[in-house]
């Protein structure tokens, strides 16, 4: 065997990923080598943590092989990832919060069993940690949920690279460096740099672009499922970054012409870790910046300030169109009549009492007005397709008498026609005077706002108005180092 | 770094405190109780109902509620009373395809994701039948061997108080100290962590199951134990008792957190409770409220504490 020491830890080739209609990964190809750092960079889904999960073996690609040490293997699964000295720190805690330090050592490494099992997985857990950490500080008796999220942080990453049987080869990092202060941040990627030079392989994912800039050996950028640029870290800057990672084609189609609404009475306000929110009358406010970073802790908050606590209020202030429909916006049992008056029953009742009536009335309306495709208003909701059950909840709120519309992200996995559709509604009901305050991960709905808040770390970093509204700018505030 | 006191010790500190605060009451009211056999007596129907809230907690360590856990004592506590005594061979059959199905069960609710609650519901009914088929009317006899084991008199402690710490014991080491103790309890914290490291999580909880059917195996026969002969409803209450006592003991319904210990604690602290209760000359119309209202003071302790807890770790 000769050059074995350029065989691939890890080789997808050609991998494709869908869920439904959405294309996670395009036939993305990409070879991991012993003794490289791989910067993988890309905005929300662009495919970053599907490829994660296929090289570790979580998913299998709906087509093309992953293969390691150059040899296609045929099932490819966690076990076969975990033998081959894969490990992965996810974006999310991934241990478990009621089993200590040691307990989870366990868990991780499949090897460690037998009797006296705890003082091993002891050695083991506290000899990485002392590693990549040194002077942590953290007693390995304790149970994880005690832990602050940086000592977890810690202790995911020392359990990556901890060795019990299986020397760790391949090392993805989902960004571990989100809940780590400077100095620990600086401690990992100096370990990082040590375990690259000691021949092992990292694949690290990173919003700190300098970071991947300094770490990284080689950066892959990833947009819309497909591997885009794929050049030596030296070859990139931070600027030619953002620009590689921001869309090709700009269409200003769907552009609104801006309003001047200076002069609109203050609908919303609210004052929190960086800069202060506030919506005007009439006004849809954006609210842009990477997934998971404040965005809808915001709405909640929003909504929590402005809406009855205990007993309901006559007139609410705000409404909410949820994101997850299945987890907190449909009844799944009820019609889609229903579905869309449970918001506004009051308006429709007297003394208490339903009149059924008018609920037919009120739900005729709005079929027409936004067109929900359906023969009859009395059929299941989930008789529906996934845009015209986002539309039912759409009128559901717009129905009620809130002068204000949260929305957290609610266009996910609907049809660019229905899109469409309810862009027009929102436009519509801004122009008539309702506040709209929109979390969206899309570009496209980003670009509708009058005004644009830009989330980073649970705080508001930027704002953003009219002209100004674009992406790059968005992808510039979004990611830290870049503004700084 | 400062460590006021662990997590776990606080989650084991308010039943114990409970515990002593109960039998010290007990003590006060009717101090002839604090003999050999006056422990015996009021901690020995104490022993099945702590094995049925160690069976109750391993489910609920798996995110799990099993709600026939007092239906399926009752039918053990038949075959005991029947085929243990008569036809051993046959008995312990019955009783392994019994564990089995409960392992069974644990795999059906996973893989087909159905709600344990629904689930086990609908099995209470089984069990009910299949006991009152066993034993239409109250009868049956102990096995000789269950009867002397559960009127043994030790040395210095008392038969229940020897059985519960060998209980708290056995189960602690299952639970807590082995492999299979931590999976478990991984699964019920974080199941995809688990999946992650290439566990099954089918057979974790199979086995999760399983153990919880052995352990509530034990629980009718050393009831029958006790009592000599079984009925069909002889356990009834066991099932809210269990889950009642897994509380008591500082578990929790979701994320794992159970404390074996506690558990056994929880269930002397809830046969106490009825014993302190009728000390008082309280009417056993009113001894079910009146345990439900011991159970509300403990776990609004615990959430007081728990509050304490979270505002030193905020500072």
């Amino acid at each position: 065997m000769t050059g074995d020491r350029r065989k691939a830890v890890i080789e997808v080739d050609g991998a494709k990923v869908s869920f439904g209609a959405v294309k996670a990964l395009d036939g993305v190809t990409l070879a991991i080598m012993p003794g490289e750092c791989v910067g993988l960079v890309g905005h929300n889904g662009a495919g970053k943590s599907t490829i994660v999960s296929v090289i570790n073996g979580g998913l299998t690609p709906h087509q093309g092989t992953v293969s390691g040490d150059g040899e296609v293997v045929a099932s490819y699964g966690i076990n076969a990832a975990r033998t081959r000295g894969v490990r992965c720190v996810f974006q999310e805690l991934s241990l478990c919060p009621n089993l200590t330090i040691v307990e989870n050592t366990r868990v991780m490494h499949r090897t460690l069993g037998g009797f006296g099992w705890r003082r091993r997985a002891r050695q083991v857990i506290e000899k990485s940690l002392d590693t990549v950490f040194p002077g942590h500080g953290i007693a390995s008796d304790r149970t994880v949920g005690e832990l602050s999220i940086a000592e977890r942080q810690m202790v995911e990453i020392a359990m990556a690279f901890s060795d019990a049987g299986i020397a760790p080869r391949l090392v993805i990092l989902d960004e571990p460096t989100s809940s780590l202060d400077a100095s620990l941040a600086e401690q990992m990627l100096d370990h990082v740099r040590r375990f690259v030079a000691g021949g092992g392989a990292v694949v690290f994912i990173s919003h700190i672009l300098h970071e991947v800039l300094t770490t990284a050996s080689r950066i892959v950028v990833m947009k819309d499922g497909r591997i885009v640029a794929e050049r030596p870290a030296a070859a990139f800057s931070e600027v030619s970054l953002v620009e590689a990672m921001g869309s090709v084609v700009k269409g200003d189609a769907h552009r609104r012409r801006a309003r001047d609404l200076t002069g609109a009475p203050i609908a919303l306000e609210q004052v929190g870790r960086g800069l202060p929110f506030r919506a005007a009358r009439g006004e849809i406010v954006g609210l842009a910046g990477l997934a998971g970073h404040g965005q809808t802790k915001m709405l909640m908050a929003l909504h929590a300030a402005n809406s009855g606590d205990w007993l309901p209020r006559r007139d609410p202030l705000v409404t909410f169109v949820a994101g997850d429909r299945r987890l907190n916006g449909v009844f799944e049992l009820w019609s889609i009549l229903k579905n869309l008056s449970i918001a506004s029953l009051d308006g429709v009742a007297r003394r208490g009492v339903l009149d059924t009536g008018a609920e037919a009335g009120r739900g005729a309306e709005w079929k027409r007005r936004i067109e929900i495709r359906t023969q009859d208003m009395e059929n299941r909701i989930l008789s529906l397709s996934g845009g015209n059950q986002q539309k039912v909840l759409f009128a559901r709120a717009l129905s009620t008498r809130a002068p204000v519309v949260l929305m957290d992200d609610p266009m996910r996995g609907v049809d660019v026609g229905t899109k469409q559709e309810v862009y027009e509604i929102v436009r519509q009901e801004a122009e008539a005077g309702r506040t709209f305050v929109w979390y969206s991960t899309e570009m496209e709905e980003v670009r509708l706002c009058d005004r644009v808040y830009v989330f980073r770390e649970g705080a508001i970093v930027a704002e953003l108005t009219g002209e100004a509204i674009t992406e790059d700018n968005i992808l510039a505030a979004s990611f830290a180092g870049a503004a700084a | 770094m400062k460590r006021w006191i662990s997590a776990d010790a606080l989650r084991l500190a308010i039943p114990a405190l409970s515990l002593t605060v109960l039998l010290a009451a007990v003590f006060w009211l009717q101090p002839r109780a604090m003999s050999y056999v006056g422990l015996n007596l009021l901690f020995n129907l104490a022993v099945p109902i702590a094995l049925a809230t160690i069976a109750q907690m391993l489910i609920v360590s798996v995110n799990d509620l099993d709600l026939s856990m007092g239906t399926f004592v009752s039918f053990v506590a038949c075959v005991t009373a029947t085929f243990l005594r008569d036809a051993p061979l046959v008995g312990v059959l019955i009783l392994a395809g019994a564990v089995a199905v409960y392992a069974i069960l644990g795999v059906v609710i996973y893989l087909r994701d159905l709600p344990s609650i629904v689930v086990t519901l609908g099995m209470s009914f089984v069990w009910a039948g299949l006991a009152v088929l066993l034993l239409p009317a109250p009868g049956g006899q102990a096995p000789d061997w269950a009867r002397a084991l559960m009127t043994m008199k030790p040395p210095v402690a008392p038969m229940a108080i020897v059985a519960s710490i060998v209980i708290a014991i056995v189960a602690h080491l299952v639970v807590m100290r082995s492999s299979l103790g931590v999976l478990i309890r991984g699964v019920g914290g974080n199941q995809r962590s688990v999946e992650r490291a290439g566990w099954s999580v089918v057979a974790t909880r199979a086995a999760a199951y399983g153990l919880a059917g052995v352990f509530a195996v034990l629980a009718g026969i050393a009831l029958v134990g006790l009592t000599t002969s079984a009925d069909a409803n002889i356990a009834l209450r066991y099932t809210l008792l269990s889950i009642a006592g897994v509380i008591l003991g500082g578990g929790e319904f979701i994320g794992g957190r159970v404390s074996p210990v506690g558990a056994v604690i929880g269930a002397l602290t809830l046969t106490l409770a009825g014993s302190f209760l009728s000390f008082l000359r309280i009417s056993p119309d009113w001894q079910i409220g009146a345990q439900g209202a011991i159970l509300i003071v403990v776990l609004a302790l615990r959430l007081l504490l728990r509050r304490v807890e979270n505002w030193e770790k905020g500072r």
